[in-house]
């Protein structure tokens, strides 16, 4: 129980001194999940509102997939986005190997699935409601799409807040191509995991806390924001 | 209708904002000139790193960006290019390394001790016991409890070299006792002290181990437990994108006569944790 009071008592003091090794590790931590996050969003809302909308041969194929990748293994992600940037691997030119944009890539690729799967399954639905509206106006794909995402935006903002929950939760890809180097590529995450080797779990369960707390923080803002345009799925 | 307008224009600018903190991250680049080092838990964990490091980045302008994993990870990421120098602790993989021309020269720089740390109950009896090779016997006789790291790393490869001279090999008849743990040291340290197992640690991790618990240092002093850690530069000639000159410059620095002393001036809890080797020995 010592550890649990400890942990309190640690995050209470980083939090009040406001620790400036903490705050350059929760800054990078917001950075890199919400730029993954929203690159992610930017392609993945209009592929899945697509995928939901235009019959094609092989549909069924891709829904699955889309489905299936949302249970990517993190350190499967980090493997391979490490071989890919490694100085010996293809795109080893381009020198992102442990810096915070292969880490953004790598979060990105974690986030895509989620965010596509969630926005088909939200378009789908919503299309049935709307399919009538949309013909008599005579509205083309992208028209489609584009009404969809927009009416759907509260239900679609579950689907990237479910997407940021993976990104700044995540450990296995970060460190992989992060390398958890300190002021550059340390996170949250990471900072716990190196936390808990050195044997200081009072530190490490603080940490913890404090992650939970930022999250809590993240998704209060942005449903304040957005819930108010459709109160069915807040 | 204002009040959806003041949504839509929050909702606008909470966007902007993050599309702004998104490109900076994409956009921002290391500033300045910085190699990376490739070097094992025990330096990074214990605060060594720590502590050289921004010493030398006043003394030279150049930063050191370290990336701590196992030795073995720490020369096959190096093999790969994606480190400019390895700062490890594995003789043989060492002159491996140089020898198929991956490292320019190894060079020593300092060593410290492994230990055998356990339970205080001690049910194999091996406390005070100086020879390690009677210690470990004494552990697998009587199938105490012992959690080898099982990751590859310079301890790792030097807790089997150390039964290996007992010619025993650890196998699947073993697994009632011999656990590996497959992580770094201080995870290791964690499972010990979980399972009141024995375990092999390098001096340093276990003294700036935070969660002992029932552990305590039992097994010391052999000459088999010195560990000597070198620092080899990455040959460019394998990768011209290695920073050869700040390599060097890294190298050159830590075996200096300033290198050296502050090494030796490392104290964690009063106590000296690393102990130059690049100087003259007579000196001390």
């Amino acid at each position: 129980m010592n550890e649990f009071s400890n942990a309190f008592r640690t995050a209470a003091h980083l939090l009040v001194e406001m620790d400036p090794g903490l705050l350059e590790v929760v800054l990078l931590s917001l950075r890199v999940s919400l730029s993954a996050v929203i690159l992610a969003a930017v392609f993945a809302l209009p592929l899945g509102a697509f995928v939901a909308l235009t019959p094609f041969p092989g549909r069924r194929g891709v829904v699955i997939l889309m489905n299936a990748m949302m249970s990517l293994p993190p350190v499967v992600v980090g493997l391979v986005i490490y071989l890919l940037l490694s100085r010996t691997g293809p795109l080893g030119t381009t020198g992102l190997l442990f810096t915070p944009t292969a880490m953004i890539i790598a979060q990105c690729v974690l986030v895509f699935p989620i965010i596509a799967a969630l926005t088909r399954q939200t378009v789908f639905d919503l299309h049935e409601e709307y399919d009538e509206y949309l013909r008599s106006v005579g509205a083309g794909t992208r028209q489609k799409i584009a009404t969809l995402l927009w009416d759907g935006r509260a239900r679609l903002l579950t689907a990237i807040l479910a997407g940021f929950g993976r990104a700044i939760a995540e450990v296995g890809a970060v460190i992989i191509v992060g390398g958890n180097i300190l002021h550059s590529t340390r996170v949250m995450t990471t900072t716990i995991a190196l936390e808990t080797s050195k044997g200081d779990l009072g530190m490490a369960l603080g940490l913890g806390i404090i992650l939970v707390l930022i999250a809590v923080a993240v998704n209060t803002a942005v449903v304040t924001i957005g819930g108010g345009a459709n109160q069915r799925t807040v | 209708m204002e009040k959806p307008r003041k949504k839509l224009l929050a909702g606008a600018m909470v966007l902007a904002s993050l599309a702004a903190l998104g490109s900076y991250t994409l956009l921002s680049s290391p500033k300045g000139t910085n190699i990376t080092l490739a070097s094992t838990t025990s330096t990074e964990n214990s605060g060594l790193l720590g502590y050289l490091l921004p010493i030398f980045k006043g003394d030279s302008g150049i930063g050191v960006r370290v990336v701590a994993v196992g030795t073995g990870q720490a020369m096959r990421m190096a093999m790969k290019g994606d480190a400019d120098v390895v700062l490890v602790h594995h003789r043989p993989s060492e002159e491996l390394f140089v020898e198929e021309g991956y490292g320019v020269e190894r060079i020593s720089v300092m060593h410290n001790d492994f230990i055998i740390v356990g339970p205080a109950s001690d049910p194999a009896g091996i406390k005070g016991v100086t020879d390690v090779a009677a210690a470990l016997g004494r552990i697998r006789s009587s199938r105490a409890a012992f959690v080898s790291r099982g990751d590859d790393s310079g301890t790792h490869k030097r807790e089997l070299s150390l039964w290996a001279t007992l010619g025993f090999q650890p196998g699947d008849d073993d697994r009632d006792w011999y656990r590996e743990s497959g992580s770094g040291q201080g995870a290791t340290l964690n499972v010990a002290s979980e399972m009141d197992a024995y375990c092999l640690s390098d001096r340093a991790s276990w003294v700036t181990f935070g969660n002992k618990r029932g552990l305590e240092l039992l097994v010391e002093g052999d000459p088999l437990l010195l560990n000597p850690y070198s620092v080899i530069l990455v040959n460019p000639q394998k990768y011209p994108h290695i920073k050869a000159p700040e390599g060097q410059q890294f190298i050159d620095w830590l075996v200096s006569e300033r290198g050296q002393q502050l090494i030796a001036a490392f104290r964690v809890e009063g106590q000296q944790l690393f102990f130059p080797d690049a100087l003259d020995p007579t000196e001390e």
